[in-house]
């Protein structure tokens, strides 16, 4: 996944873009996160003074949802579906493979920052369980074969 | 003549290959130069058929499936001849698990192209928006109580009422919200419709907003979805560009507008008034009600809020749909309902039918049992807070009431079915676990006893103390049950003390009597 390095200006450009809108707050950490692949921690008080919030307010709204990394993630981005219907179909093995290889636990980047490892709870691909996405594919009917091909594409 | 052909753009599909099969048939049709018209639309929910490819005949559409990108030559040999193939499956209209289905919601799905609005019109789309544009505000809500239509999230409170609360709630600015954070595991209904039918949805909600005075809606859609995202976004852009959104919508003096929000991975973001708080830009605490946010919803204003599939039924209701809605299914519960059936499961799909079908009808008949073959041991229905059932409870049929009665919930009917491997010890500690990691921090009932209860049921497996903690445990669940303030820690002890309950011997009991006397 490729992205931009951080720069202010660059942040600023996004945060004006979003600004006028009705509550948007999240709206804006996900374009930052889109352009830069996290939210930077300079970001924060940049949004805050835009919006006129605090710098309180808006790290609180920042830290309250899983999907906003406060880091880069490894190249590749693993996810893989720990959710009831996964489970049900073999998820638990699979997870137990993916941690194996990679020599990490999920919610993990490997050392060499090739992969991050992270669980999701549910695609909606729940009927062609257990399922995954890798960076933005979405896979279906995962079993060890396709996930150790998918392990070995992350690790190239 | 030009061929054409159908392939799911469906993230179900593409996730077993539909892109891939779709890339290959051009390739191969180029390079034998025959002219095709290739559709990507929506999936017909035969999952286990996916990617499933149709092509249209003289008699009607005609199913191949499940492909591999090897089979594309040969399959597309068989198109051109008309001749037989091991993945012919015929008719897709004769397809017996889609023939038993009563498909007023789904209709469209898998069959129209997603990103037109000529496609939906000429398959009988905005037709409800133009008789509710001839409308007065009150007949319309007056059609929605008459259908019966309860909220297809979960909750099932009756959509005509909630509907006329707002439309009573004076003058100003209001809002309509379409709550498409479909977190629950095992459903997936609301992304099928997203990208399947997405203009349906827009209508529904455009209906809404004419019904209760609104001008401005918000769909919020979770981050997991972005194949519903991209779909609703095109099919907004394409219902302003042919005034379907917008200023004088249709040239009337309604005007209504839609803008998609996208969630950030917080499941407690479906609840309706974290999802509130969340698309006012902050924390997706929840709000204690009242008020309701019928009177006080976004920023403060009366809000409508649906599920997807709620406002996907409205068009047809509003098309003169009423009373041929109200005339399915059974008690309260009347229409359809699509079921989602997934986990491990041999026919695993959306299967909308009319409420009162039997859980053993859906997961024994309908869904073949499991893929792995083993025997089914438990299903839960309803989502991670959903009860799980044991064979003993097939015979509970598909209706809000009855399984309320059986202390379980019908929910966004998610079905998710589980063999003999299950452990149901380690499922119930998982659903505390998910509650800890999910709840929202505001109650003391659900951020703390969620913690608590992953270590009393760690206790119980161990085998400490396991009589005494069961205690615990139970006095926990009422504890929850009855003191959070919404359903994340109101409805965690469902599956929890129904695997107790059902399942004893996983925690260390003798087996239930429920089972014995099967």
């Amino acid at each position: 996944m490729q992205y931009e390095p951080w720069e202010a200006a660059r942040a600023a450009e996004i945060i004006a873009g979003h600004a006028g809108k009705e509550g948007s707050t999240l709206v804006i950490l996900h374009a930052l996160q889109e352009a830069f692949g996290y939210v930077p921690e300079p970001a924060i008080p940049m949004i805050a003074e835009a919006l006129n919030h605090s710098r309180a307010e808006v790290h609180g709204v920042f830290t309250f949802y899983h999907e906003f990394r406060k880091e880069p993630a490894g190249r590749h981005v693993l996810k893989l579906c720990r959710a009831e219907a996964c489970q049900a179909a073999g998820g638990d093995a699979l997870a137990a493979q993916a941690e194996h290889r990679l020599g990490i636990s999920i919610g993990n980047t490997t050392p060499d920052g090739g992969v991050t490892l992270e669980p999701i709870y549910c695609l909606g691909l729940c009927a062609t369980a257990p399922s995954a996405m890798f960076d933005d594919r979405v896979i279906g009917r995962l079993d060890a074969q396709r996930l150790d091909a998918l392990m070995a594409e992350a690790q190239r | 003549m030009t061929l054409r052909i159908f392939i799911p753009r469906d993230a179900g599909a593409v996730a077993v290959g539909a892109d891939e099969i779709a890339t290959g048939l051009l390739d191969l049709a180029h390079a034998r130069d025959v002219a095709i018209d290739l559709v990507r639309t929506g999936s017909r929910g035969l999952y286990w058929l996916e990617p499933m490819l149709e092509v249209a005949t003289e008699v009607g559409r005609i199913a191949y499936g499940p492909m591999t990108p090897d089979d594309v030559a040969s399959v597309f040999d068989a198109i051109l001849a008309d001749g037989p193939h091991p993945l012919r499956l015929g008719l897709t209209e004769e397809i017996p698990w889609l023939k038993r289905q009563t498909r007023l919601t789904f209709a469209r799905c898998g069959v129209i192209d997603p990103r037109s609005s000529d496609d939906y019109r000429a398959h009988g789309g905005y037709k409800g928006l133009e008789r509710a544009l001839a409308m007065s505000s009150e007949d319309i809500i007056d059609d929605i109580v008459k259908s019966g239509l309860r909220g297809r999230g979960g909750a099932g409170f009756p959509t005509g009422i909630k509907w006329r609360t707002v439309a009573h709630a004076g003058r100003g600015q209001k809002y309509i919200c379409c709550n498409a954070d479909e977190g629950d595991s095992g459903t997936f209904a609301d992304r099928m419709i997203m990208e399947g039918d997405p203009f349906m949805v827009l209508e529904g909600m455009t209906i809404a907003g004419i019904a209760v005075g609104a001008t401005k809606g918000y769909i919020y859609i979770r981050s997991e979805y972005p194949h519903a995202i991209e779909a609703m976004n095109a099919a907004i852009a394409v219902a302003r560009r042919t005034g379907y959104l917008g200023h004088n919508i249709c040239r009337s003096t309604d005007s209504f507008d839609v803008e998609v929000r996208v969630g950030a991975g917080a499941y407690i973001c479906g609840e309706e008034t974290s999802m509130l708080e969340s698309l006012e830009g902050k924390r997706g605490v929840v709000r204690a009600k009242p008020p309701l946010p019928a009177h006080k919803g976004l920023f403060g204003k009366p809000t409508v809020i649906n599920n997807v599939l709620s406002f996907a039924a409205v068009p047809y209701i509003l098309a003169g749909g009423a009373q041929a809605y109200a005339d399915c299914g059974m008690g309260r519960s009347r229409g359809t309902k699509p079921i989602q059936l997934g986990g491990n499961i041999k026919h695993g799909g959306l299967f909308e039918v009319a409420f009162g079908i039997t859980l053993g009808e859906l997961v024994d008949d309908i869904g073949g049992g499991t893929l792995s073959g083993r025997p089914v041991r438990a299903v839960q229905v309803g989502g991670p807070l959903g009860a799980y059932f044991p064979r003993a409870l097939f015979d509970t049929p598909y209706d809000y009431e009855a399984f309320a009665a059986r202390s379980g919930m019908v929910g966004h009917g998610g079905i998710v079915v589980f063999d003999d491997t299950v452990d149901m010890a380690r499922q119930a500690r998982f659903a505390m676990e998910f509650c800890a990691v999910e709840s929202c921090g505001k109650c003391t009932p659900c951020r703390i006893g969620s913690v608590r209860g992953v270590e009393t049921i760690d206790k119980i497996i161990k085998g400490d103390r396991a009589a005494e903690n069961i205690a615990v445990l139970e006095d926990l669940c009422q504890t929850m049950k009855f003191g959070s303030l919404c359903a994340l820690g109101g409805f965690v002890p469902f599956p929890v003390l129904s695997a107790l309950t059902h399942f004893p011997e996983d925690f260390g009991l003798a087996p239930s009597r429920l089972q014995a006397a099967e």
